[in-house]
């Protein structure tokens, strides 16, 4: 049940209606069962993922409450221990904590880990077409993202397990996030919230120019990125870097549509979420970027892999010991360039056990090591040129950043990490715009219709973003409109099955 | 408090870090000053900051950043 | 306050746009295949038909109704449409029940040999013209292939909303008027290209009419038995599709069980009178006009023979429906005689074409 099928529709409609209908203490119950419900849909032996995930992530998580409860109370009643023995004694349940926390973390990644292998098609396609749950890794990573969090006393353990499965299993961001963190959402998730027609009507609004993106737009953008990488050879040079830069316009359209119906949907219900992003083709450079795009994820990594990394222990060692034999410079980089290199190959395995996934993350470490590299560069370059400032330099960054993200981006839609390099070498070394030219964009799986639509629909996003204010309800009521006539769905009608052929 | 200034004004000579308290939520201080940071302070106070403390709130001003310190020397 | 009236404005506003979108978007079927067009119109000519004819093209090709009006005072209707299958049949039946009150069903047997939905093309044609009604609801339950959005047949925007691409000017002309297509459900062909040597149908492994077939047969023949009405089984005169004598046997066999009559026209071909050179249009597949007008006179004389079918010549309420009807038959024939003169072939096939 994706969110643009009729089923979803229908089944956020009546969600809402009860929703609304119950008293306000019962509506979490209700966005159980929903969500419950809405997984399991997708198939009930994806169910018991999620159930594991669950329990696992409750036991855990109320062991570890207990021992910091019983840590506590301890000392609180015997306060006249000696330092050293409240030090002890404090390790000893730390201990305990760890335990349970590393457990949890090796059965719930350990799983993530074997579903995504199986689902290659190399491995999976031995046993049967093994498909992985939907959104497990969303999933997977904000419970885990909780678990840490109670480890580190940031909030309490939920030790109410159908409180806890609803935050696991909140049906708008089940499938693609975003990876909301427990304290944030938990402050509205169990709340029921009265009904307010301006929060609603915000919240419809958004969904409904999720959907804009969605269908009217990604979905036909997808048509061209197909064509365009589905026969690497027949498409190079000039077509290779129209394939990006259509493809970086496809994906924002898409993810930042999804996102857009999940926050609306919670919206709709009082349920605030975190924002995934945050205008990211306005980014000056890759740091820019990475805080405006998938914020929830980027954030994940940094919190619970990049500073862990760079602040532990052994890598504090590491450091003092490059201090004295490297010098300074060199010592503060290699904590963080270690954790930049480990958090973006994690990064890379999250999105799918492949090598291009890896490459991809690799390139995006690399690409921060060296930016990180030439900033004295950059900021002799200012020195010497302080006029090169202001919106025209801030214009050029921003395509710069955008041109670069997008070459990082190739390594998601063409095939092998060799495969996409070459093809990306083609823009430089047979560009043949003649070629292009003469095959135009009609020949890439949209008409001349098509084509216009999603220009349009481009447009109207582009020119969205400059409007800060919100636009009136009639505005909403186009969009609507827009999105039946011209969202792609449906089985297209086709005149050519309407031929009578004689009965 | 003299010297974490000291710190902080060595990675960003252009802030005034006594008085801005947006370093995190302007942008100022990005994830490898945070890392540089930390490490700088483990020498000089022989304090190890953990990751779990690496949040906003403790690092917004120099001064919520001092009060960490002086809650982990305890 | 204002902010509900706004609200609720932009929702009403959205509802307008989105039915008068619908009707702009819909296909009009305007041009070929008109037969899209045929369920909607029977309910121009609902209220008045005594004998209801259902089924495929073997029913709205093969069967005149001005003949059977003209000879036997019979007010009839075809209620046909391409490749109309069984469960189909049944529902447009249920549903034709509401608006009429038939003396006499007759129901045309060649769908038998489909088990299954077909075509998307088909079921369109067949069910978009429908009102919306449970009935319809339940057609659409029984006749969606797995492709198919059940709810499109509802909001039929979801499945035309592409057709923005091309409108042409009869979608903006025929927004809220349809041109009429049918002469009480029949569509005429002037034209006749005689048959040729019909090679021998190939033997089938399995000759058994399907499971979902007979049972859907079987709630029309208990639809009409609980209505009192005379349910009728006819195999229209065609020479393809093949009409096994395997086929024929298991119809036959069922009517005789339930006492039924049923009438293969392939069998009356003499008594028809039918000339496979001059009665087709397409080599023996459909009857021509006068293919049509043949059969129908041989089925008027076998409906009429049991005497329950009143005459309704001298009935006003009838004749001022039928008086038109065969202006509109009169004319057609007019015009597609005078393009076969002129052109050597049929250009005019629906009503609502002819040439003022």
């Amino acid at each position: 049940m994706y969110f643009t099928s009729i089923p979803f529709i229908a089944f956020l409609c009546l969600t809402l209606l009860v929703y609304y209908i119950l008293p306000r203490r019962a509506r979490w119950v209700l966005l159980l069962a929903a969500s419950l419900g809405f997984y399991a849909f997708s198939g009930w032996d994806n169910l018991c993922y999620m159930a594991f995930v669950i329990l696992s992530s409750y036991a855990a998580g109320c062991f570890i409450q207990k021992t910091n409860d019983q840590t506590k109370a301890y000392l609180a009643e015997h306060k006249d221990l000696p330092r050293e023995e409240k030090k002890a004694y404090r390790a000893a349940q730390k201990r305990k904590s760890t335990a349970w926390l590393v457990t949890a973390m090796l059965l719930n990644f350990g799983v993530l880990a074997a579903v995504k292998i199986l689902a290659l098609p190399q491995i999976g396609g031995i046993f049967t077409d093994y498909v992985m749950p939907m959104g497990i890794s969303f999933f997977t990573f904000r419970t885990m993202g909780y678990l840490i969090d109670v480890y580190r006393g940031k909030h309490p353990a939920q030790c109410n397990l159908a409180k806890l499965a609803l935050f696991t299993s909140f049906f708008p961001a089940v499938i693609q996030g975003p990876i909301s963190r427990y304290d944030s959402l938990s402050k509205t998730l169990f709340e029921g919230t009265g009904f307010s027609l301006d929060v609603f009507g915000k919240g419809a609004e958004r969904i409904i120019w999720g959907y804009f993106k969605k269908l009217v737009i990604a979905d036909r953008l997808l048509v061209m990125v197909g064509t365009l990488t589905g026969t690497p050879g027949e498409y190079e040079g000039l077509y290779t870097l129209l394939s990006i830069v259509i493809y970086a316009a496809a994906l924002y359209c898409d993810f930042t549509g999804g996102i857009d119906i999940t926050i609306g949907i919670g919206e709709t219900m009082g349920i605030t979420q975190e924002e995934n992003f945050l205008s990211p083709f306005r980014s000056l450079n890759i740091f820019d970027y990475w805080r405006r795009w998938h914020i929830t994820m980027g954030t994940w990594f940094k919190d619970y892999i990049f500073y862990p990394i760079s602040v532990a222990r052994p890598m504090m060692k590491l450091t003092k010991w490059c201090k004295k034999h490297l010098g300074d410079k060199t010592a503060r980089r290699v904590p963080v360039y270690i954790a930049t290199l480990v958090t973006w190959f994690a990064t890379g395995i999250w999105h799918g056990a492949s090598w291009n996934f890896i490459a991809w993350g690799i390139a995006n470490a690399l690409v921060i090591v060296a930016s990180q590299e030439l900033q004295p560069l950059y900021q002799k370059f200012h020195l010497r040129f302080p006029k090169m400032k202001g919106k025209g330099y801030d214009s050029f960054q921003i395509i710069r950043t955008f041109i670069l993200m997008s070459f990082i981006r190739a390594f998601d839609i063409y095939p092998g990490v060799i495969g996409t390099l070459k093809q990306l070498s083609t823009i430089f070394w047979k560009p043949s715009p003649a070629k292009f030219i003469a095959g135009g964009l009609t020949s890439l799986g949209l008409d001349t219709a098509g084509l216009i639509a999603a220009a349009a629909g481009l447009a109207i996003v582009i020119a969205s973003s400059f409007i800060k204010k919100r636009p009136p309800a009639i505005v909403f009521a186009l969009l609507v409109i827009a999105i039946l006539i011209f969202g792609v769905y449906g089985l297209g009608f086709d005149a050519a099955q309407f031929i009578y052929n004689r009965f | 408090m003299q010297e974490l200034i000291e710190i902080l004004q060595n990675l960003h000579p252009e802030v005034d870090f006594a008085a801005c308290d947006t370093l995190i939520d302007d942008g100022i201080l990005d994830s490898f000053d945070i890392v540089s940071v930390i490490n700088e302070i483990n020498d000089t106070f022989d304090v190890v900051i953990p990751a779990d403390r690496i949040v906003p709130e403790n690092f917004n001003s120099a001064a919520a950043l001092w009060e960490l310190i002086e809650d982990l020397e305890d | 306050m204002k902010k509900w009236a706004a609200a609720i404005t932009a929702i009403a506003v959205t509802i307008a746009s989105l039915w008068f979108l619908t009707r702009l978007l819909e296909p009009k079927y305007t041009t070929r295949p008109v037969e899209g067009a045929l369920t909607g119109e029977y309910y121009d000519q609902s209220g008045y038909n005594d004998v209801l004819i259902i089924g495929d093209c073997e029913v709205y090709e093969n069967i005149s109704p001005i003949t059977l009006w003209r000879e036997y005072g019979i007010s009839s209707y075809i209620r046909g449409s391409s490749q109309q299958l069984v469960w189909q049949s049944y529902y447009l039946l249920e549903e034709a029940l509401k608006y009429d009150k038939p003396k006499v069903v007759v129901w045309s047997v060649l769908a038998m040999v489909y088990d299954t939905p077909q075509k998307e093309a088909y079921n369109r044609m067949t069910i978009d013209g429908m009102r919306l009604s449970p009935l319809k609801w339940a057609n659409v339950q029984a006749s969606a292939l797995p492709q198919e959005e059940k709810l499109s047949y509802v909001f039929p925007l979801l499945r035309y909303h592409d057709r923005w691409q091309e409108l042409t000017k009869d979608d903006f002309r025929y927004i809220f008027r349809r041109p009429q297509v049918s002469v009480a459900g029949y569509m005429m062909r002037s034209d006749s290209l005689g048959s040729g040597r019909i090679p021998d149908p190939p033997r089938l492994a399995d000759y058994t009419f399907g499971d979902t077939a007979w049972l859907y047969l079987e709630k029309m023949r208990q639809l009409c038995e609980k209505e009192n009405i005379r349910f009728v089984l006819l195999k229209a005169p065609s020479l393809y599709p093949p009409w096994y004598a395997e086929y024929n046997q298991q119809i036959a066999d069922y009517a005789a069980k339930h006492n039924l009559a049923y009438y293969n026209a392939l069998e009356e071909q003499e008594a028809i009178g039918l000339d496979w050179q001059t009665d087709t249009y397409d080599g023996g597949l459909h009857l021509n006009l006068s293919g049509s007008e043949k059969c129908a006179a041989w089925l008027g004389e076998k409906l009429t023979a049991s005497g329950d079918i009143p005459d309704r010549r001298s009935d006003s309420k009838y004749t001022e429906i039928w008086q038109k009807n065969e202006a509109a038959y009169d004319a057609l024939a007019a015009t597609q005689a005078e393009e076969l003169r002129t052109e050597g072939k049929v250009e005019t096939i629906m009503i609502g074409e002819i040439p003022q």
